[in-house]
């Protein structure tokens, strides 16, 4: 068996998927990530393979512990993505989640920055399809501005690669830091694709537009590739520790407010990703084993949650917090499965995010960061909040919405079910997933300090969440809590919002207006001149053709002779 | 022995052959005498390049008579290689020509079209050949009267204005030239430019000769379609049937092209042309504008040859940028692209082919739906059009990124702007195609099924030519680097 880079299988698969009918299909499908997790297992560890090209060393294939522990990881989330999606009739979606898992193989995988860079477009390009095949308006347009954004990330990296190039005459992909423009350049291209404050919309805002199962494969790859750049470019860059502590806490507001319930997953998914990066910043070898391990356990308990509200998409065509409740009747296996997704993300001990949060959070006090501490602290209780019991309680419990279903196919609960042993398994026994780690580990996660700080967290915070309940700020009756609610997330808070920063608005107009108007302005002079009748387009007499030569002749005459 | 003739085969297989093929008339015969004579002349340049690559430069004097009395031809490794491009594009487009050329031009005028589609390549073969400045406006004056013929044969009457229109231009251009080589010939009593090059090093310092290179640069322009002199390059390439599109976009610029690269390296010299003469600073300007304003003049196109023939006007421009740089590696980024260009153009060009053989129009309208009725044909359009955006892995990113990295070494960074802004423009009107193929409901009104193999053969060729190229450079970005290096004057 040749060292094959493990995305050519999934590669070779997509095309076999475009011509296969459903059923070979199928099974094709199960086997990929089987098989390919297999050959990676026998590939021989520190594996470099390079070929040249127009004079440049590349490297399709590096393999070390880093690139390991994602290829497994994404083999993983592959494979559970793909049982949970097997249902799904349409082609062109398996295609491209085939293409999708691929391309974050080959990323992580490339050992140099212009093979990442394929790959890293790639991933935009066949993530995008996930999108579009919901099929609607919206997810068409929330699909172009997530491609358009994506692609300027891309952009952004293969120009910093080619400046980072001619300094030191090399594509290797290895530690780049903040030092001279290229670095920067790719800094902010990683920071995108990571869903940096104020470069996140695209992550927000395409996310829940897309299928049930599409949604499940997007929160498995894109971000995670990125985490792993970072690792690999960026580890140790202090302004990480402060980036990724503001990306723990401004989600949770959004996500309070948010009735959409994946698009919530989506603000915590922005949340977890601060956890990875604060804990890359620090750069010592607690926090990057803490950061990676996260980012191991978040794409099985966020896919674990995906996959539930997926479910309760697919079987009720609803997603709104306020449309939903009480489901536990009808969907008890479900409810159990999102209810352990909810644990691990809440990070209880003996649950999956519990092992590998609090590595990040000692390494925080350990290198003396105490506020970044308390914020961490704070966005551990907001994900309880957010995550761990409204995802729960407004789907399965709260009112009772008058829904009756049945639990959604067996391949969704098989899916379901594989994340839910992962995150039992890991969080009870997490020395197999410490055993891959880039470093030693040196961590007991079962110590008395931290499994207390943990229980006390989470004790107040579901105290605090049912005083709300009690005293009446969530209102007792439940008949009227679906207006309540829709109120509460729709109206009140924006409303409270957009008063507060009325005078911001009216500046806002202003400004959009006059670039509304420019915009038109400007729109008419490219018509005017490049239209189809346009000066520059329409044909031209003859006679006009022979006085443009006349006088770039007279011109150049005059130039020559000065 | 044969093999010290390589350079006269060259040009006298297609010449022959000419002759011939309106003696035959009968359309299938006159194109198989095409196709034989393009394929042979294939072979000579692939032969010749590499005789070049083992020996260095060829000089074969004409019927013996010594340079600089006689006619010279001089190969060296920049016209080998434009040698090739322009042979292999006619073959493949030649073996696509049947099909389409049998749909879009009447029986009886079949043989003159092949007629004039021979004349047109001795044409572009001589003007690459030779070394002698008289030869090269002859061979000049036979591709453009013979490609006047081939546009004018288009199916729609506008075909006509736009053979017309191209002919004032043209001759113009041409007479440019004319007055160009004259004030030389004056200037230094030769017209071997070799020999004119040892001479003006002397009297280059004279107003002749600033006028006939101001003379030359502008004529040479117009023939290359540098803007503001590409005007009548858009509905020559609309209007012309489709595999003279085809063929003329991927070779007859791109000879110009090398014409201007002779005269500004190889006789006037790169000191003299790109030093003490501001043509640097005019190509960098008039490139700029071309890649910018051509690019967003071929998003609201709605003839997609008309939206290529700006494209290609835009790609003259990223030409001119590279040699407007006036470094080893700027030219060699302007080799390259002459290269890649040939490539993605011919592809492009050759699906248009097949749609407008099917659907006999190449209107964006009527594409709807095309992508699933039309699988084939649309997949050669979208890997040429990912190649023209530049996307890695194929031909276009390579002449992309030497490009790129030309303009870093010189530190222009407003070029490197431009090429990304022209990328961009590019992904708009290449993507507005395939929104309209793929992502639009399907015309249930028009006709269904694929072009003939005959046809998408070739297209599929070139095709995967642009990924093999876009992979493995050896050759396109190998030869240009050393042609480079020769017409600087660096040894190897």
């Amino acid at each position: 068996m040749p060292d094959l880079p493990p995305f050519v299988l999934f590669y070779l698969a997509a095309l076999a998927a475009a011509v296969l009918p459903q059923r070979p299909r199928q099974l094709l499908m199960l086997a990929v990530p089987i098989v390919g997790g297999l050959v990676l297992l026998q590939l021989p560890a520190d594996l470099l393979i390079r070929v040249t090209f127009m004079d440049m060393v590349l490297e399709p294939l590096r393999n070390d512990r880093l690139s390991q522990l994602f290829g497994i990881l994404f083999h993983i989330g592959a494979f559970i993505g793909i049982v949970f999606s097997l249902h799904v009739p349409e082609r062109s979606q398996h295609v491209a989640a085939l293409l999708y898992a691929g391309s974050a193989l080959g990323a992580v995988f490339a050992g140099d920055l212009l093979t990442l860079f394929v790959f890293w477009e790639m991933l935009a390009l066949s993530s995008v399809f996930l999108i579009f095949a919901n099929r609607t308006e919206r997810a068409w347009s929330a699909g172009m501005r997530y491609l358009v954004i994506q692609v300027i990330s891309g952009v952004l990296l293969l120009a910093g690669a080619l400046i980072l190039y001619r300094q030191n005459g090399s594509l290797g992909f290895n530690h780049i830091g903040l030092q001279g423009a290229g670095g920067v350049l790719i800094f902010i291209a990683f920071g995108i694709k990571c869903a940096f404050p104020l470069l996140h919309n695209w992550l927000t805002d395409a996310y829940p537009e897309a299928t049930p199962t599409g949604t499940v494969f997007l929160s498995a790859f894109t971000t995670k590739v990125a985490v792993y750049a970072l690792a690999r470019g960026f580890a140790g860059t202090e302004a990480l520790v402060y980036i990724g502590a503001t990306m723990t806490c401004f989600p949770i507001f959004y996500a309070v407010i948010e009735n959409d319930l994946r698009r919530v997953l989506a603000y915590s998914m922005i949340n977890q990703i601060g956890f990875m990066v604060v804990g890359i910043g620090l750069g010592t070898a607690l926090a990057m084993n803490g950061a990676i391990a996260h980012a191991f356990n978040d794409v099985i308990f966020k896919g674990l949650l995906m996959m539930s509200m997926g479910a309760v998409l697919h079987m009720t065509g609803r997603i709104n917090g306020s449309d939903l409740g009480g489901l536990y009747k009808s969907m008890p296996v479900t409810t159990t499965l999102c209810i352990i997704g909810a644990a691990s993300i809440s990070a209880f001990p003996l649950f999956s995010g519990f092992v590998s949060k609090s590595m990040v959070m000692v390494a925080v006090l350990e290198e003396g960061h105490p506020v970044v501490w308390l914020a961490l602290l704070f966005a551990s209780a907001g994900v309880f909040h957010h995550a761990g019991i409204k995802i729960p309680f407004f789907a399965f419990f709260a009112h009772d919405s008058g829904i009756r279903t049945t639990e959604p196919p067996l391949n969704m609960l098989a899916a379901m079910g594989i994340a839910a042993i992962l995150c039992v398994f890991i969080g009870t026994y997490p020395w197999t997933l410490y055993g891959l780690l880039p470093f030693a580990v040196d961590y007991a996660p079962f110590d008395g300090s931290h499994i207390l700080a943990q229980i006390q967290l989470l004790v107040f915070s579901a105290a605090a969440f049912a005083w709300l309940k009690v005293s009446g700020i969530y209102p007792p009756e439940l008949h009227s809590t679906n207006l309540d609610v829709e109120w509460l997330y729709r109206r009140l808070a924006p409303n409270w919002l957009r008063r507060s920063t009325a005078g911001l608005d009216r500046f806002r107009h202003i400004l959009m207006q006059g670039s509304h108007r420019a915009g038109r302005g400007l729109m008419r002079q490219i018509l005017h001149h490049y239209g189809p009748e346009g000066t520059l387009a329409r044909s031209w007499p003859t006679g006009s053709m022979v006085l443009w030569v006349a006088v770039l002749l007279a011109a150049s005459l005059m130039l020559y002779y000065l | 022995m044969i093999g010290t003739q390589l350079p006269a085969l060259q040009v006298v297989v297609p010449l022959l052959a000419a002759p011939l093929c309106l003696a035959l008339h009968r359309p299938f015969a006159t194109w198989a005498l095409t196709l034989t004579a393009s394929a042979l002349s294939m072979l000579v340049s692939i032969l010749l390049l590499g005789q070049v690559l083992a020996q260095g430069v060829i000089d074969y004097a004409f019927g013996g008579w010594a340079a600089p009395f006689g006619i010279a031809y001089r190969v060296d490794l920049a016209n080998a290689y434009v040698l090739l491009i322009v042979t292999t594009i006619s073959t493949v487009v030649t073996i696509f020509a049947r099909r389409s050329v049998a749909s879009e031009v009447e029986a009886h005028n079949q043989g003159l079209f092949y007629t004039a589609w021979l004349l047109c390549l001795t044409g572009l073969l001589g003007i690459t050949i030779t070394g002698d400045a008289f030869n090269l406006f002859v061979f000049l004056e036979i591709s453009s009267l013979s490609s006047y013929v081939l546009i004018a044969m288009g199916t729609e009457r506008k075909a006509l204005t736009a053979a017309y229109q191209y002919l004032i231009m043209g001759t113009i251009g041409a007479t440019f030239i004319l007055i160009g080589i004259g004030l030389l010939y004056m200037l230094t009593g030769t017209l071997n430019m070799l020999d004119m090059a040892h001479r003006l090093i002397t009297v280059a310092d004279s107003r002749t000769a600033r006028t006939g290179f101001a003379f030359l640069t502008v004529g040479l322009g117009l023939k290359i379609a540098l803007f503001p002199l590409h005007l009548w390059l858009p509905n020559a390439y609309a209007h012309a049937p489709s595999a003279v599109s085809a063929f003329l976009a991927a070779t007859a610029t791109k000879v110009a092209v090398y014409v201007l690269l002779r005269f500004v390296f190889s006789v006037f010299g790169v000191d003299f042309a790109l030093g003490t003469m501001p043509l640097a600073l005019g190509l960098a300007v008039l490139g700029t504008i071309a890649v910018l304003s051509a690019s967003t003049v071929a998003i609201f196109q709605h003839n997609l040859k008309r939206m290529l023939a700006y494209s290609s006007v835009a790609q003259v421009g990223y030409l001119a940028l590279g040699v407007s740089l006036a470094t080893p590696a700027g030219l060699t980024a302007t080799l390259l692209h002459l290269f890649n260009h040939a490539l993605m153009k011919g592809t492009l060009f050759l699906a248009l082919g097949c749609i407008a053989w099917r659907l006999g129009s190449v209107r964006l309208g009527d594409l709807k739906g095309l992508g699933y009725r039309m699988p084939w044909t649309m997949g050669v359009f979208v890997l040429g059009g990912l190649s023209l955006i530049g996307l890695p892995l194929t031909a276009g990113f390579i002449s992309k990124w030497y490009l790129v990295l030309a303009a870093l070494e010189r530190g222009w960074w407003p070029v490197i702007l431009v090429i990304i802004a022209g990328s961009l423009l590019a992904v708009i009107y290449i993507w507005r195609v395939i929104e309209t193929a793929y992502l639009s409901k399907t015309n249930k009104t028009a006709g269904a099924g694929e072009a003939p193999l005959s046809m998408l053969l070739p297209a599929w060729l070139l095709a995967i030519a642009n990924l093999y190229f876009g992979m493995h450079t050896g050759l396109s970005a190998g030869i240009a680097t050393q042609a480079a290096a020769a017409l600087f004057g660096i040894q190897p």
